[in-house]
């Protein structure tokens, strides 16, 4: 079977496995994606009346996005210390701190929910403001984000994608590391997005 | 795996617990001084610092960005370069004589 070369040593000229460097060009058109919309959000605000991004965004809920915050930052620390227990070989700890991972997860989401059903019931959507089409669009996007790393991490988490541990540790390890990249990167964008959306 | 790299790693766990409690100590912090008296500008910029110092936690520590190989440094440096060109395309909008802003 043909296979991806340098998934476990390093590439000579890179000095990177393919998977990580794969995974950091792959973040950088991400900072491109998110980055984009932080420029249309300023393009946006310039544009505003007076007070008008203000009014919008204090009908936001700042305990929900806090608490959220706490809970992805939690997720951040859950991810690496399950990368930090294969480098300790000790899968039981791995299966704890990604199942906690995944939890943290599913609880951003229940809550993410929470937040837009309350809008909803309150007849605010996207088209009821700039500020809420903005919103809607870059926090929407950030959800489908937690989706993706929910898939990814629970086929990790699930005996279907974690038995790789006993064939090739030192590729899982790396498979949950890199994963491990892109959901800090989800963190990161959140760590912005929660200042700039609910706060300014 | 030597001991050498178990201590390694256990070191690393210590610094990871350090980073979360510096961490959630700053995500209340940001929610604190949004709360301060001061104009939008200094608000923003007050909240930008902030993030940014977290952001800084996150890709240091946690994606290992301090001790990370000089290929992906390069390839966050160009992109850093590029995300600051679309942070300043919104700037055209004052410069393109509409009279709007």
């Amino acid at each position: 079977m043909s296979s991806i070369p340098y998934t476990v040593e390093e590439r000579p000229d890179t000095g990177l496995t393919n998977a990580k460097l794969g995974i950091w060009i792959f973040l950088a058109s991400e900072v491109m994606l998110f980055g984009g919309l932080f420029s249309a959000y300023v393009f946006l605000r310039m544009a505003a009346p007076a007070g008008d991004f203000e009014y919008w965004g204090n009908k936001l809920s700042v305990p929900m996005a806090t608490v959220n915050t706490l809970v992805l930052i939690s997720s951040s620390v859950t991810v690496i210390m399950s990368w930090a227990s294969l480098k300790l070989k000790d899968f039981e700890k791995y299966k704890l701190y990604m199942g906690l991972t995944l939890l943290c997860s599913f609880i951003f989401l229940v809550i993410k929910y929470f937040e837009y059903t309350g809008k909803f019931h309150h007849g605010i959507f996207p088209s009821s403001s700039t500020f809420m089409g903005i919103y809607f669009t870059i926090t929407g996007l950030h959800g489908l984000h937690i989706i993706g790393g929910i898939i990814v991490m629970g086929y990790m988490w699930l005996p279907v994608g974690s038995k790789m541990w006993k064939t090739n540790p030192e590729m899982f390890t790396n498979r949950v590391e890199v994963a491990g990249l892109y959901w800090h990167f989800v963190d990161l964008v959140w760590i912005f997005l929660f200042p700039i959306l609910y706060l300014l | 795996m030597s001991n050498n790299e178990q201590e390694h790693i256990q070191e690393h766990i210590k610094v990871y617990l350090n980073v979360f409690g510096a961490l959630a100590i700053l995500t209340v912090v940001t929610v604190a001084v949004s709360y301060l008296e001061v104009s939008t500008v200094e608000g923003v910029m007050l909240a930008l610092a902030i993030a940014s110092v977290k952001a800084s936690l996150v890709a240091g520590y946690f994606m290992h960005l301090i001790s990370e190989k000089q290929t992906i440094i390069w390839i966050l440096a160009l992109t850093f370069v590029f995300f600051l060109v679309l942070m300043f395309v919104p700037l055209i909008a004052v410069t393109d004589n509409t009279g709007l802003y």
